[in-house]
Order: C-alpha cells, then structure tokens, then sequence
C-alpha cells in the first residue's frame, strides 16, 4: 500500500514545495502552464489509452473552461461596463450570453459543465450510432476546426482571432505579483493532483476494467449486458471536464486566451504528448504533457522554427520504436532490473 | 421457454431462415446441428439481437425480444458465446469473469475497488477448472482454455438461458472429452442450446436434437431418430440433393 503511494508522494513533494522554493517566477509560471496542459492530458490518457477513443478535439473543451473564465475576469474587471475588445468592435450593450459569466459561481461551473453537457450530447449521438475509431478521431477534429471558426466569426462576442487578454485581477488578488502567482501555481498542481488520484482510482476499479474491456471488444461487452455507448460517453465527458478545468486555471495562469490556443494543433499537439509519455499509463500522459511543454520552450528559445520539425520527429520515432512511449520504456527497463536482480 | 415463431431472415435476397418455428422448454439441453450455411448461427443472432428478423416473433420467458438490443437480451437472461472466442486478453481470468459478473450493478457502483472474488465467479472458476490461471492475463490462455473462460463467463452472468455457438470447435480430443462433462453438469441446472458440428460429440453429450437445413427446421428429435431419418441422412451424405429440394417446396 505504502510503496504503491511513493512516487506519487515524491512527486508531489517536488512539485508543491521544492518547485515554488526553488524556481524563479517566470520558470514557475511555464511550469504551471505545462501542468495545465498535463490535466488535459490526464483526460487523454483516461479517454484514448484506456479507452480507446483517440479524442483530436480536447483543444474544444478546454477553450470553453478558458473563455468561461476569461469572461468571468473581463466582466469583474469592466465593473459594469463593456469589456475593452467589444468597445473597439463597437459593441454597444452586454450580449445576453455574456450576462450570467458575471457571477463567479456560474461561470466556474460552467467552465467545467459546459464541457461536460456538450461531451455528453456528442456522444450519446455519436456512440449510439456506434462512429468510432478514425471516424470519431475526424469527427472530433472536425469540432476543433469549427470551434475556431465560430471564435474568430463572433469578434464582438469573442475578441476574434486575439482572443481575450489584459487581466489583471483574479477574485481580488493582483495577477502580476509573483505571490498570486505561486498561488496559482500550487491550486494548479493540486488540482492535477486529485484528479490524477481520482483517474488512478477511476482506472483501477471495475469501471477501469470495463473501459478497457471496452477498447479491446466493444461487440463482445454488449454480451456481457453492459451499453458500451453509456460507458463511453460517461468516459468521454469526464475527459471533457477535465479539459475545461485546465483551461479555467490556464487563463490567469498565462494571462490569454485565444483561438490559436484550442484548434487542431494545438489538440493534436496533446495527442503527441500523450503518446510520448505513454498512452497506456495515466502517469505516461501527465509526463509526456509535462515533458513536451518544456522541450517546445527549451527548443523555442534556440531554434525558433525548428520546434514543429522535432516534434513531428519525436513523434514518429515514438511511434515506431516505442510505441508505449517514455513510461513503456521505463516499465521495460524495470522490468530488466528486477529479473537482473532476481537471478 | 425460448419460442421461435416463423423466423425469417434475409441477407440481400438470401432466406438464412426462412420460417423457423422452435420451441426449447426449461431446463433442456438442445443441440442445432445442420450443414454449413444452414442458418444456426443466424438464429443464435437472432435471439440475442445481433441480427433483427425480417419476419416472425422470438419470445423468451413470455417477453419479446425482437427489436430490443443486445445488452438488454443480456439483462433479461439470455447468454451466449461465440465461434472464435473473444475474452479480453489484457485482463486477468478473474477480472474477465467478475466483470461478466458484475452488469446487473449501477454504472457508479463500478467505480469501487473490486476486493475478493465474489461467488459467481468462484463457482465459474471452480466448474471450468480455471483456479490456477486465475490470476494470469487471458492473453496467455491456450484455445481450449479461452473457450472454457468464455463458458465460465456465461456461467457468471448467471443467465436463464445459454446459447453456446461451437463451443468445441477446434479442440483436441482431451479437451472436447472435458467440454463436454463441463456442458453436462452445466445443463442439470440451466437451459442450454448449443450449435453443433461434430457427430461424435452429439452422440455423446445430446439427448434432444433440431436438424437445420437451408434456414428450416427438418427434423426434432432424439439423437436416434434424428440419425436414423433418411432426410437428414441425405442432407448430410449428400445423397439424393435434387429430391430433397423437391420435396420440400
């Protein structure tokens, strides 16, 4: 029992007290960022490598948790008025849609709900016509596209292609000092945290058994008396919440959010780091975000261009030599260690 | 129990059943044989919803089951297994059977634990003889074994009626020895209906057997009977193919 709950506690240590000790602000908020991006990965992880519903569309979900936040801040911030971006379009009074993001309850809910109802609708439509395979991983592409397409059309309603930025304050708590921000940093970690302790919970129950037996045989399960369509969906909308967190906590983290943020690349950029990490192995998912959020940076700040090449790189060897990705090789070498041992 | 009530089935023009009338009382052990294409299979689908007839009423347990779906088949009691085997290979015996065991839970009653083997899937483990790969993933199990886990996954949902689809078919003399006392005791107690290829086998095991051919039923009876009708002699040797045709329309 204590020895299966190690790593996670030392990871955890490094990550809520060593990280904030020891890194400079400006590192400590790209670490936020990247472990946003590890909580959509985590819902990857569930929804694609136990699941098996390879999902090219989180980028969807996790832009409306960041807009239902950013609106949220853009209403507190223009105390009454417009926001700035609907002033400039020309804007003359509040759309209705934007007038509930005003109270911090609806909007918070929403920004994980909101995600959550449309999974739900997308796949009690989708599952029940049993789509699945590459035509779900299109179909979800597909919303990613239109999703921006409806973003950048809505420039009064949206802030277009800019997308929203220019917070400057969060329940009353200055943005820029470097405390709110480590304390954005550590409700971020700890956020990921829980939901990588429910997940593993989720994962390792029948309902874990039953997802993955969903993967393998999703014909044989009906004969087993379970609807494989509930089961996925049900699987599916978790993911979908856990996107729409990611990107509420994503917005006063890095401060923007916008179209470029939540369409195809970005989506599939996920995907690619899921992979690399280990799709089979919740914490392969949470890693491999984690590991390509810090090597894009690392990389940018050399080679400015040259990021899109590794990537592409990487994931093809991945693909091709590791198919279980970081965490696959890491199980392998441990395994090796432990029959070296043991002989 | 199971009642077929002139059964049609259709494939682009092709009657697969073409009016089959069958009637399986409680607590029998039946065998449907017939020759390749003869529609057994497809009237396994069709009671358990993987095929919806074109005509005709399937009853079990005084329900009607034509145009429900496949898992509600399941929920009412009806089991079945396949030709080629489908046991999910990443999960442990235990965990194959405890979850065939488990469908009549609510969905958020899955999210916990599984703790111990529950009795269902003891007994399942017990009959098919599987304890000792218990814990080992069904990816490792030879054809004969996955075929018995699938038993025993049938055996775990606790089902009224079992459908088993050559549950036989390609195993060694030892084995097929041992599936059939598995299928023995299996039906003192539960209503079974097995597709069959193999004579010897019926010889053995059968006491009521439904003679198939071409999507109707040609013959009902003891295995003696049956084998001694000339009409299934002649389905099955071949002999007098054009007659028997004409016979029947």
């Amino acid at each position: 029992m204590i020895r299966r709950h190690l790593p996670f506690a030392a990871v955890a240590v490094v990550a809520l007290v060593a990280a904030p000790l020891l890194l400079e602000p400006f590192r400590l908020g790209l670490l936020a960022k990247y472990l946003c991006y590890a909580i959509v990965a985590l819902g990857i992880g569930l929804a694609w490598g136990k699941g098996g519903m390879l999902t090219l569309g989180q980028g969807v979900f996790f832009g409306l948790g960041g807009y239902s936040m950013a609106m949220y801040l853009k209403l507190t911030e223009a105390e009454g008025g417009l926001p700035d971006f609907m002033v400039w379009s020309g804007v003359e009074e509040l759309p209705a849609l934007w007038v509930p993001f005003a109270n911090p309850v609806f909007a918070m809910s929403m920004a994980v709900l909101g995600p959550v109802i449309l999974a739900v609708v997308l796949g009690t439509l989708v599952f029940r016509q049993r789509v699945r395979g590459a035509y779900f991983a299109i179909l979800t592409q597909a919303l990613a596209a239109a999703m921006v397409i409806l973003l950048v059309g809505q420039q009064g309603l949206t802030g277009g292609t800019n997308g929203m930025t220019n917070f400057f304050e969060l329940f009353g708590q200055d943005l820029a000092e470097d405390s709110t921000q480590r304390g954005l940093y550590l409700v971020v970690a700890g956020v990921l945290g829980v939901l990588y302790l429910g997940t593993r919970q989720l994962v390792n129950s029948r309902y874990g058994r039953l997802l993955v037996a969903v993967r393998d045989g999703e014909d044989r399960v009906r004969f087993l008396g379970y609807d494989p369509a509930l089961v996925k969906t049900v699987t599916f909308a978790a993911s979908a919440g856990m996107a729409g967190l990611a990107g509420a906590l994503f917005v006063p983290v890095v401060g923007i959010i916008s179209p470029a943020l939540l369409g195809v690349v970005p989506s599939l950029e996920l995907v690619v780091a899921v992979a690399v990490g280990g799709r089979h192995v919740l914490a392969g998912a949470v890693l491999g975000a984690v590991v390509m959020g810090y090597a894009k940076t690392a990389f940018s700040e050399q080679f400015a261009d040259g990021w899109l090449y590794l990537q592409g790189a990487l994931f093809i060897l991945v693909m091709t030599l590791a198919s279980k990705g970081i965490a696959g090789v890491a199980q392998t070498v441990a395994g090796r260690l432990r029959s070296a041992r043991a002989t | 129990m199971l009642e077929l009530r002139d059964v049609q089935v259709v494939f682009d023009g092709f009657r697969a059943l073409d009016g089959v009338n069958l009637t399986v009382p409680e607590g029998e052990l039946r065998f449907l044989i017939g020759p390749n294409g003869a529609g057994k299979t497809t009237l396994i689908d069709v009671v358990t919803g993987l095929t919806r007839p074109a005509a005709g009423n399937v009853r079990f347990a005084g329900q009607d089951l034509v145009g429900r779906k496949e898992h509600q088949i399941v929920r009412l009691g009806v089991g079945r297994t396949f030709q080629t085997s489908v046991v999910f290979e990443e999960l442990t015996v235990v965990e194959n059977l405890d979850l065939a065991a488990s469908f009549r839970k609510p969905l958020w009653a899955l999210t916990r634990r599984r703790r111990g083997v529950s009795e269902a899937v003891a007994d399942a483990l017990a009959r098919t003889g599987l304890e000792a790969l218990a814990d080992r993933p069904a990816g490792v199990l030879s054809h004969g074994q996955r075929q018995w886990l699938e038993i025993g996954m049938l055996l775990a949902q606790r089902p009224r009626l079992l459908l088993l689809d050559e549950p036989v078919a390609g195993m060694s003399k030892d084995e097929r020895e041992r599936t059939g006392e598995l299928l023995t005791a299996i039906a003192a107690d539960h209503t079974v209906v097995v597709v069959e290829h193999d004579m010897d086998f019926l010889r053995r095991h059968a006491s009521t057997v439904t003679v198939l051919h071409e999507g109707r039923v040609l013959v009902e009876g003891s295995v003696d009977e049956v084998s001694a009708d000339p009409r299934v002699q002649e389905v099955y040797l071949g002999r007098r193919a054009d007659d028997a045709v004409g016979e029947r329309s």
